[in-house]
């Protein structure tokens, strides 16, 4: 029951979407009255022209000519009634479905890191694509023949009762059959098409890990191995869709068993009366037609009611993505940043993914404009969480980071931003031109910027030598870039943007160590005086900092400059020994 | 999409039987009108009440029958389409799998996931349609035709006139929809790449404020979908009107030859009255194919793009059977297994496809079994290029790569593959659990080698981590029965669980267990990447450390109990059976190694020891004293070594990170 109150939800958000398009519904509407309207008419007209067909010499050609006139008036009208509907309802698909792409892609770029750090991508792909798919075929299905489904019937009902009302109780009384057939069908088919939807959701999953991450598949030559789990998905998923597919298409035979019996029993009853006197055969001829075009409705609208009901419940999925609690808006945000933001302060900072292991713990640091700030620590220590905090991608729990004594919580999330430069070890690139990925921080900048930035990363001699230069087109993971060219790439798209503060994550993990110096140097003179944050295993890079935090388990354990730190024997003197150990 | 339908053939006998019943079903439903004409032409005109009876109950069993026949069409066509799909993803992911690397890079993933599930799945449904109504509407189409003839021939033409008209119409439509609703996917597409990319690259995309622009580049490709959409939508929507006029200027032209022929007593009003239904039977079949031709057209289109992955050729030939390999290997052991070079590089020369130069230039080198190579060298070097082809995941453009003295290419990849355990710089986990992951190593292995490899790939405090909460309490509470208690527990912790692509562990710890599970293959061939990029130093050199002194045991065992073949060789090699490539930025990683091979721009600039490449090669040395300023570095080697003994006893580190220091320090010195 809970279920269905949901559905009903669902489907009160589905009219508000539609809502904009009210006016493009009522016309649809009208074209389908009139369609439909016209489409039962043309029986009546073929059956007064058999009436005039009696027999050999009985023929009243004048009265068909009349009749025909009419006749082909009337399709004309109901093929240009039909055309603009279904324009008419194509139009309101497709625009309701992209306008709610659009407002779950505008979500997806304000929902908390939070959130895409727990989900898949690939879950939250399938619902902004193939749920919305989905979606707009169900709605347009249920638009084109739900629709003139149900003003056929009652059209039918209207025609049929203004030729003979006893026949047409006989109809309105076997219908009935249909529906509950129907309906005893669609419930069996559900749990089917769920269980079905479910499994699919398994394999797609399963797919999406394995291709995406195909190439170590193969080195561990688990090929075997994973097709035969693919295939125990693939055999549970056929099952359950042959078992879908076949109840659901049972509907179909049965109902129309049901409307051959509709069928007869006019066939019967009108036979009777036309013997009777009752009525005529042309009537008989349109009571026939009658019968068929009222029970096909039933037929299609039982069809529609499965695909309607996993439109809706794929609504559902994507409404849940539109609902999901987005950042706290910074609309407020009033403060403003100084043009070159340098001072930063954390004060008693609390931080933790999740509630159960606490991380980061009454953390303090007070930065002045223009200090270099080195983090080191072992592996898992939290440094990755400072950026994460710095650059607000996730609010602390407790305490406060402020940039020039302002809260960046008052800030806008823009400005703060914007304040900063960030590389990180993950690197991203984009599918396009290598010109489009170092230019996307400041897509307005020159050809003599970007190879300047190019050149200042040590990116442009590669880059040279790539057969476009810099419009060779990269692929979707980067290509066959190697992970240091990814790298470079992403330094010269920093340093393109000139940031007033820095944030390097582990930037210059995979390039080698000479190029890093020259790297180094070139962000030394462009940071002049500029704060910057920098996380590195290499302790060799970050021997300049003015303030060198070791960190371990989500506290600072040990502060201060290169020298000092070593001069103390701690960690971190132990740390930057270990990296000279060499054999002898 | 044609070629596709081969893997029906499994499916042969209900895909034949599934219209073949249809078809049935619709005979039957053609005998209805007539049945309906004897009523109005013999039972009215007779006024015989009981004949109209008789034809009513004729009528029912007509239709009994044709629900017989249509269900059991019904479960043909849907266990055919279901087969086939099912079928078709087998193949389509057998095939994915088998694309060489090359392939994969130029295909890209995200269209090949859209592939794989929602093309297939339009397929899926236009297959059962197909089957069901493909046979079925041309069928009731002529059928209605011929039945038309049995009544009267003149009146009949105007059927032969109206169906040609209709066919045009529906397969005009049909062929200029295909190629928009394949662009309709392709445009699909690129809306998926861009939601996908701003996923992934959330980070970045909000660093660099870029969000507004995204909107707008969203906004963008959705639009020109709608818009492709929308044109489709137009010419499909033709469909209807144009057949629904067509068939009814036909009804009319057929009322008018009805009337002149029934004037002329030709044919009886009954006769009329029949031929009508026959027409409408035409015209409520098409409406319903109208509706379909949608679905159909798209699978179509969708079985096109699925085509064109199932041509991309596996880019490369496997090698020998392996049975006939065993033996070539087993004369090789025999001949000089001490002296084989375990891999060899004999003037390589490789480019990536559609690369402006080569990534590996003429590259000559040998590593004999049981040498530890490291290779250094700048960034787009070729480094990760060169390991790549010792697994052969990209053949070589000229030259040849040999492990054990063979070629690679003629080695079945699986073969080639069990022998080489690689840790990439990209680590991934796959779902399931820590056990399933490591198992990928080597099936056989106990719980004891996993344990084995977890500790030598410094990744205890992973399993810890990851265990279950009580363990913490537990660890803490025993200092004792520690090691005991603790093996358990750490067995137990095997079965924590790995989220997709390991998204519950961090970048460290990730990279640790991929190495872990290389060790559980005891590979002959161990290369790592510049897998330990994530580790700090200390770490990554107790890593290696661990890995030497797993060598040492793994031959021990090997010769202990393992393939008598290997026992021979054993012996003469000191430093045990694994070849270990080492890639890396850092030269501490590789100093210790019996051959470091420098590369620049894909040539090799210097080859040798740690000790002779500083003397020799100018690159080596530069990147050499980038990492260990050479200003002090006499000077400092002393304080040193005290530091670090002393720094030892006072880390408060676990047991096992004092043993590897231990075995660290061993090796080291």
């Amino acid at each position: 029951m809970k279920k269905k109150s949901g559905q009903k939800e669902i489907l009160m958000r589905v009219l508000t979407c539609i809502r904009p398009h009210a006016a493009l519904v009522g016309l649809s509407l009208a074209m389908a009255v009139l369609s439909v309207v016209l489409t039962l008419y043309l029986p009546v007209l073929t059956g007064q022209i058999v009436d005039y067909v009696i027999g050999p010499g009985e023929v009243d050609f004048e009265a068909i000519f009349a009749i025909m006139r009419k006749m082909a008036a009337a399709i004309l009208v109901t093929a240009l009634a039909q055309w603009l509907m279904n324009i008419f309802n194509n139009r309101i698909v497709y625009r309701v479905s992209s306008e709610v792409r659009k407002q779950a892609f505008r979500k997806i770029e304000i929902l908390p890191l939070q959130y895409l750090d727990t989900h898949s991508s690939g879950e939250t792909v399938s619902r902004v694509i193939a749920d919305v798919d989905q979606f707009s075929d169900g709605l347009l299905m249920g638009f084109t023949q739900l629709f003139t489904g149900v003003v056929t019937i009652l059209g039918t009902l209207f025609f049929m009762l203004s030729v003979n009302i006893r026949i047409t109780l006989v109809v309105v009384l076997l219908t009935p059959v249909s529906l509950l057939v129907a309906n005893f069908i669609a419930k069996r088919t559900y749990t089917m098409f769920r269980k079905q939807s479910e499994t699919r959701g398994e394999q797609t999953a399963l797919i999406d890990e394995m291709i995406g991450n195909q190439k170590v598949v193969q080195a561990y030559g688990q090929e075997a191995h994973m097709q035969e789990q693919f295939n125990e998905v693939n055999k549970r998923l056929s099952d359950y869709s042959l078992r879908a597919i076949f109840f659901s298409s049972l509907t179909n035979p049965c109902t129309r068993f049901v409307n051959s019996l509709v069928y007869t029993g006019v066939g019967l009853t009108g036979a009777l009366s036309v013997v009777g006197g009752l009525m005529t055969v042309g009537q008989l001829s349109a009571f026939l037609s009658y019968a068929n075009q009222y029970t096909k409705p039933f037929n299609e609208i039982s069809g529609v009611v499965t695909e309607l009901q996993n439109a809706l419940a794929c609504a559902g999925r994507i409404f849940e993505l539109i609902d999901a609690e987005a950042e706290i808006s910074d609309e407020d945000a009033q403060a403003v940043l100084p043009q070159a933001p340098g001072a930063v302060t954390l004060e008693h900072v609390s931080f933790s993914y999740t509630k159960k292991t606490p991380l980061i713990e009454d953390f303090n640091l007070s930065v002045r404009p223009g200090q270099r700030v080195a983090i080191v620590g072992p592996t898992g220590c939290g440094k990755t969480t400072m950026i994460n905090l710095l650059m607000r991608f996730y609010d602390v729990d407790g305490g406060s980071i402020a940039i020039e004594g302002r809260d960046i919580r008052c800030l806008k999330r823009k400005d703060l931003r914007g304040a900063y430069g960030m590389v990180l070890q993950d690197t991203w690139l984009r599918a396009g031109t290598i010109r489009d990925n170092i230019s996307m921080g400041r897509p307005d900048a020159t050809e003599e910027e970007v190879i300047q930035a190019a050149k200042d990363s040590h990116a442009h001699s590669f880059i040279r030598r790539l057969p476009q230069g810099y419009d060779t087109v990269i692929g979707e993971n980067g290509g066959n870039l190697s992970q240091g060219q990814k790298q470079l790439l992403c330094i010269a798209r920093v340093m393109l943007t000139l940031p007033p503060m820095l944030i390097l994550d582990e930037a210059t993990s995979s390039i080698d160590t000479r190029t890093e110096i020259r790297i180094q140097q070139a962000f030394q003179k462009m940071m002049q005086g500029r704060t910057s944050f920098i996380v590195a295993h290499r302790l060799s890079t970050i021997q300049n900092a003015d303030v060198i935090l070791v960190m371990r388990d989500g506290s600072v354990i040990e502060q201060g400059t290169h020298q000092e730190l070593l001069a103390k024997e701690g960690f971190y003197a132990e740390l930057y020994n270990s990296q000279f150990v060499m054999p002898e | 999409m044609w070629k596709l339908l081969k893997y029906l053939k499994e499916y042969r006998k209900e895909s034949i039987c599934a219209p073949l019943f249809k078809l049935l079903e619709a005979s039957f439903e053609l005998l209805v009108p007539l049945v309906m004409a004897r009523i109005i032409d013999v039972g009215i005109k007779n006024q015989d009440t009981a004949y109209i009876l008789r034809m009513c109950l004729l009528m029912v069993a007509l239709g009994l029958i044709g629900l017989a026949c249509s269900v059991t069409a019904q479960y043909f066509s849907a266990k055919a389409a279901v087969g086939f799909s099912a079928k078709l993803r087998e193949v389509l992911f057998a095939h994915i799998q088998a694309l060489s690397f090359t392939e994969m890079d130029d295909i890209g993933t995200s269209t090949l996931i859209t592939r794989m599930t929602s093309d297939i799945n339009q397929v899926q449904s236009g297959v059962n349609l197909f089957l069901r109504l493909f046979m079925r509407s041309p069928f009731i189409v002529f059928g209605a035709m011929i039945m038309a003839f049995t009544i009267d021939t003149k009146a009949a033409l105007v059927f032969v006139v109206v169906i040609p008209v209709l066919c045009v119409i529906v397969f005009g439509i049909m062929l200029i929809s295909i190629p928009m609703y394949r662009r309709v996917q392709e445009r699909l597409d690129r809306v998926v790449r861009l939601t996908r990319e701003n996923l992934l690259g959330v980070r970045v995309i909000r660093a660099f404020c870029r969000e507004p622009q995204e909107v707008q580049d969203f906004d963008e490709k959705n639009e020109a979908l709608v818009k492709v959409q929308l044109l489709s939508g137009r010419i499909s929507a033709l469909m209807n009107p144009m057949t629904y006029v067509v068939v009814n200027v036909g009804l009319v032209a057929l009322l008018y030859v009805g009337a002149s022929r029934v004037d002329a007593g030709i044919i009886t009003q009954g006769s009329v009255v029949a031929l009508v239904n026959y027409m409408s039977q035409i015209l409520v079949e098409l409406v319903k194919l109208a509706n379909l031709i949608i679905t159909v057209t798209k699978a179509i289109a969708c079985g096109n793009r699925i085509q064109t992955v199932l041509e991309v050729p596996v880019g490369m030939e496997s090698g020998l059977a392996s049975s006939t390999l065993k033996e070539q290997m087993d004369e090789i052991h025999a001949e000089s297994l001490s002296e084989t070079a375990a891999v060899s590089f004999d003037h390589v020369v490789f480019r990536y496809r559609g690369a402006g130069a080569d990534a590996l230039d003429d590259l000559t080198f040998t590593a004999k079994r049981g040498e530890t190579i490291g290779i250094i060298g700048g960034t787009g070097s070729g480094k990760t290029s060169l390991v790549s082809l010792i697994p052969r995941f990209y053949d070589v453009s000229a030259g040849c790569v040999r492990v054990n003295g063979r070629d690679v290419r003629e080695y079945s990849p699986d073969e080639l593959r069990q022998k080489v355990g690689i840790v990439m710089q990209k680590p991934v986990l796959f779902k399931g659990t820590i056990r399933s992951n490591l198992l990928w190593g080597n099936e056989d292995a106990t719980d004891e080698d996993l344990i084995e490899a977890i500790r030598a790939a410094q990744a205890e405090d992973v399993l810890r981590a990851h265990g279950k909460e009580a363990d913490r309490a537990d660890d803490a509470a025993g200092e004792k029965g520690v090691s005991k208690r603790a093996e358990e527990l750490l067995r137990e912790s095997l079965d924590a669980p790995v989220e997709q692509e390991g998204r519950n562990f961090s970048g460290g710890q990730k990279q640790r267990l991929t190495i872990a599970r290389a060790l559980v293959r005891h590979p002959e061939i161990l290369i790592l990447d510049d897998s330990a990029s994530a580790l700090d130093f200390a770490t990554d050199a107790r890593l290696r450390a661990a890995i030497r002194d797993l060598n040492h045991k793994t031959s021990a065992k090997k010769a202990g109990c393992h393939s008598p073949q290997t026992a021979g060789e054993k012996t003469d090699t000191p430093s045990g059976s694994m070849t270990v490539f080492i890639v890396s930025q850092r030269t501490s990683s590789i100093a210790h190694a019996d051959k470091i091979i420098v590369l620049e721009d894909g040539r090799v600039a210097g080859i040798g020891t740690h000790k002779e490449l500083l003397k020799t090669c100018e690159v080596y040395r530069e990147t050499h004293y980038s990492q260990f300023p050479k200003a002090g570095n006499d000077t400092k080697r002393e304080p040193e070594k005290q530091e670090r003994a002393s720094g030892e006893q006072r880390t408060p580190g676990r047991e096992t990170k004092q043993s590897a220091g231990a075995c660290g320090k061993e090796v080291l010195a």
